[in-house]
């Protein structure tokens, strides 16, 4: 192209005929300059790049020639296809979210009064190293709402809109005349009017009971009338104390629904006193009480954010968080150079404020996010820190990516030819971002 | 690339001469002092006298490799101060990593490997051997080994028949610690046999308290917990060739003890945060939260090694009182008792090397750490007192009194690749199955896949 451009201009300045250069420099003495930094080079980068391909074709001891069983494991082996699977949810999600949001942040901050300090803000994890990042989100991501901050917003949230219970770990004891349904529990036999029911349980903790609770006592009978007591069957130290009737240190249920059940359907319902007792209508005679489930839900514990499920996700989240900033700041700069005349032409011409920034600044903006999203997934293409520190050891396996599969299998596994299979397999992988990348900078100067 | 660091030691060794002939002393302090043993060991040896002969060895040095750390590392530094005291030889300790295997690897390849390491498994020890780095243990050292070490010990450090390990610190991994105050609330008793054990969990569970705290996060905890589960039910012999996979994963008595395992893991309120909590909980944090909320801690009990006092160490709770222990229940018909332990192992052989190895194998050696406390010494020669603590001399003298009926790790004497790597085999496995632990086929299957990968390949 550029040749063509010349052959077709008049005679202008004639092409350098000799080899020196335009400052009239020697090959030697450019020589001379290049090689600290070539040898260099060639010795931290391109001398551990040829190692590592050769090396990728050796055993694991390295003493014999293994051809491309290393490479084969790469498609074999369960762990390395998982960190393939998670190294393109990588790819796919983290530089877009990353430069979406960055993009949304840096248009906003255009606009109001505080955002330099809005920006120096987002920018700040930035300044935060990966390790010190993951050791962050680890309590960030903590399954105790007491201790990570995401599922105290969770568990918040959650239960502002259904309370737990009281009684959330009580079980029937010993010999109990109760039995588990649906997850509440049930009397074996049906209650009669004048018979006093029990229905002793054990396993909550004091500290956890309701407020209101009194000394459990004995139901009496009532003619015409189904009554019982529910307490904590359980004396500190002593276990049950006399089993199936309360001991003098033993507290009532307070609060406990009962329901009275025929053929499935509920014919009365009550809720026990402070002190355990209960009193239901001759209604209930013949009945089989039921304590239900909702008595015994257990507290929300929130969600399993490490858990083999999410943890990808949500390690990607915190790079994310580190990167938005990054993101933020190159478009920032790049929106700095969009003429405002172009904005103001588009507003003048009646476009709404979603038309100027869809159809004017983001087209205006395309090369820099390209440049953007090409470093993040370079970026993300050996992401290992992050994944390394959060995943817990029960998920990593869940969590793996590619540079820690690498890492894995050379240091922790002693399988140093698997390891630089992978290596070489990344180098393939960057290598056509890495070119686009190139690319799009030549002809950014040529511009 | 030996001969370059011999070179150095050499040329290092001459300056000394040089230095000692300026300072006029005798020529002969140069032709190395070989049988002068007194003067130096006789005025540090404190109020016992020393049990073991050492000789002169001023200005030798030595470079000895362990993963310790924190006040593990201090105490064992001041095992070789004592050292340095009696022999007049300089030692260095220098830190390593774990997996320590390969850190001495480059170690080696730089041609500057340490004297002595400490090895944390009898794999680490093969491996070092069949390698070429590691030397077997001279005379002086097999006579402290022999006077100080029941067979059993012995063997684990040997490889093809010849003594290369000698094992100076090992850890019990058979022992359930408890929570003195729950375990009193719920009126339960230590328990001798698996169902007892099922049994005062139930009571401490109707009491309003989690029975178990189990580190599910670290694969480590869950295989020592198989181990001991194996080792009693099946019995040593089994044990020995599951450990070497001489029998298959999907063995029966395999099988067995995984469905024993679940007695506990499969209850889901019997784990603190049950299944899904177990797998994010890390081993500190077990410990932590057994010993931690007054009358209603997390858990009851948590089970692993004596190390766990260490982490006790960083509660209010005080081992002996309100953190209590018990050995491992007999789920057969004996009760458990699976070992670790760190072998010294000498990587480069000189007078000085052997030396000091004969000095970690004295009781003399393992009673300093031992009266520093969080350590224990499979010296039967070291005196039970001389642990700081009624606990830990429970733990000592159960240990001591297992002769060789004990088994070391399964796991640590499985290739690396299997046994010791976070979120792959067997440590994977086990924490599938606490995360679904009606799947005992399953599991089987999986961890016998594993398996045969991993020895397949040799690791």
């Amino acid at each position: 192209m550029a040749s063509a451009a010349a052959a077709g201009a008049p005679p202008g300045p004639a092409a350098p005929r000799s080899r020196k250069s335009v400052t009239g420099t020697r090959k030697t003495v450019a020589a001379l300059f290049l090689l600290p930094a070539l040898v260099l080079l060639g010795a931290l980068v391109v001398y551990p790049i040829g190692y590592s391909l050769v090396r990728s074709f050796y055993n694991a001891s390295g003493d014999g020639f293994a051809g491309f069983d290393n490479y084969s494991a790469l498609f074999t082996d369960d762990s390395i296809r998982t960190a393939l699977k998670n190294n393109v949810v990588w790819v796919v999600f983290a530089p877009t979210v990353s430069t979406a949001l960055g993009l949304v942040f840096a248009v906003l901050t255009e606009r109001v009064r505080w955002g330099t300090a809005f920006k120096l803000v987002v920018f700040m994890p930035m300044a935060i190293s990966m390790l010190a990042a993951g050791i962050i989100f680890r309590l960030v991501y903590d399954q105790d709402p007491d201790k990570g901050v995401a599922n105290a917003v969770w568990v918040g949230v959650h239960d502002t809109f259904a309370q737990s219970s009281a009684f959330p770990k009580a079980h029937p004891g010993r010999e109990s005349p109760l039995v588990a349904e649906d997850g509440g529990f049930v009397t074996k036999a049906a209650v009669h009017a004048g018979q006093p029911v029990t229905l002793p349980l054990v396993g909550v903790a004091p500290d956890q009971l309701p407020d209101g609770v009194k000394k459990a006592v004995a139901a009496r009978p009532e003619p015409g009338k189904v009554t019982g007591s529910t307490w904590q069957d359980f004396t500190r130290g002593k276990g049950v104390g006399k089993l199936g009737a309360p001991d003098p240190s033993e507290v009532g249920y307070a609060g406990m629904r009962i329901e009275a059940v025929k053929d499935g359907e509920v014919v009365a319902s009550t809720e026990a006193a402070g002190d355990g007792t209960f009193t239901l209508p001759a209604s209930a005679d013949g009945a089989r009480l039921r304590l239900p489930a909702g008595n015994f839900k257990e507290p929300y514990n929130g969600v399993d954010w490490l858990g083999p499920a999410l943890v990808t996700p949500a390690i990607i989240g915190s790079y994310v968080w580190m990167w938005a900033g990054f993101a933020m700041v190159l478009i920032a700069a790049g929106l700095a150079g969009v003429p405002r005349e172009l904005l103001e032409a588009a507003r003048v011409d009646g476009a709404t404020e979603w038309q100027v920034f869809r159809k004017v600044t983001v087209p205006l903006l395309a090369p820099v996010l390209a440049v953007v999203v090409v470093t993040l997934m370079i970026n993300v293409l050996k992401v290992f820190d992050l994944v390394f520190i959060i995943a817990p050891g029960s998920s990593q396996d869940d969590a793996n990516v590619l540079a820690l599969e690498l890492y894995r299998k050379g240091f922790a596994e002693g399988q140093p030819g698997i390891a630089s299979a992978i290596s070489v397999f990344l180098l393939l992988l960057v290598i056509p971002v890495m070119a686009f990348n190139i690319r799009r900078l030549r002809r950014e100067v040529r511009r | 690339m030996r001969s370059k660091s011999s070179t150095f030691r050499t040329h290092r060794a001459v300056t000394t001469c040089a230095a000692l002939l300026a300072g006029a002393l005798a020529l002969s302090a140069c032709s190395s002092g070989d049988n002068d043993k007194k003067d130096n060991g006789e005025k540090s040896g404190g109020t016992t006298g020393p049990s073991v002969t050492l000789p002169k060895l001023n200005g030798a040095h030595l470079e000895v490799a362990a993963v310790w750390t924190g006040g593990e590392q201090a105490n064992f530094k001041k095992v070789l101060a004592e050292f340095e005291n009696r022999t007049g030889a300089k030692v260095t300790f220098v830190p390593a990593q774990d997996p320590i295997i390969n850190f001495l690897g480059s170690k080696i390849a730089g041609g500057q490997p340490p004297d002595v390491a400490l090895l944390p498994q009898p794999g680490a020890i093969k491996q070092a051997v069949q390698k070429g780095w590691a030397k077997p243990v001279g005379a002086e050292g097999l006579k402290e080994l022999a006077k100080n070490y029941s067979q059993g010990w012995q063997d684990i450090g040997k490889v093809d028949g010849k003594q290369y390990g000698v094992y100076y610190k090992a850890a019990n991994k058979s022992l359930i610690w408890y929570n003195a105050k729950v375990f009193e609330n719920a009126g339960a008793k230590e328990p001798k046999t698996w169902q007892d054990l099922l049994t005062a969990s139930q009571a401490v569970y109707d009491s309003g308290v989690t029975p178990f705290s189990v580190a599910g996060a670290d694969g480590w905890p869950l295989t020592d917990w198989f181990e001991n589960i194996y080792l009693s039910q099946a019995g040593p012999e089994k044990y020995d060739q599951l450990a070497q996979h001489k029998i298959k994963w999907t063995d029966p008595s395999v099988k067995q003890a995984l469905t024993t395992l679940a007695q506990v893991w499969g209850k889901k309120d019997y784990l603190a945060g049950g299944q899904d909590g177990s797998l994010q909980t890390e081993f500190p944090q077990s410990v932590t939260q057994t010993f931690t909320g007054g009358d209603q801690p997390k858990s009851a009990m948590v089970y692993e090694g004596d190390f766990v006092q260490v982490n006790i160490g960083e509660t209010k709770a005080k081992v002996g009182t309100d953190a209590k222990v018990f050995p491992f229940p007999a789920v057969g018909s004996d009760a458990p008792v699976v070992s670790g332990g760190d072998a010294a192992v000498i990587l480069k052989d000189s007078k000085a090397a052997q030396a000091l190895i004969t000095f970690l194998a004295s009781p003399d050696a393992a009673t300093i750490q031992a009266k520093l406390g969080g350590y224990l010494s499979p010296n039967k020669n070291v005196p039970v007192s001389a642990y700081p603590n009624a606990v830990q001399q429970k733990i000592a003298k159960a240990l001591i009194a297992s002769g060789d009926d004990f088994r070391f790790d399964m796991s640590d004497q499985a290739p690396q690749a299997f046994g010791g790597t976070p979120g792959k085999g067997e440590w994977k496995d086990l924490q599938d199955f606490l995360k679904n632990p009606k799947d005992v086929a399953g599991a089987q299957a999986k961890l016998e896949k594993d398996a045969a990968a991993a020895y397949g390949n040799g690791g």
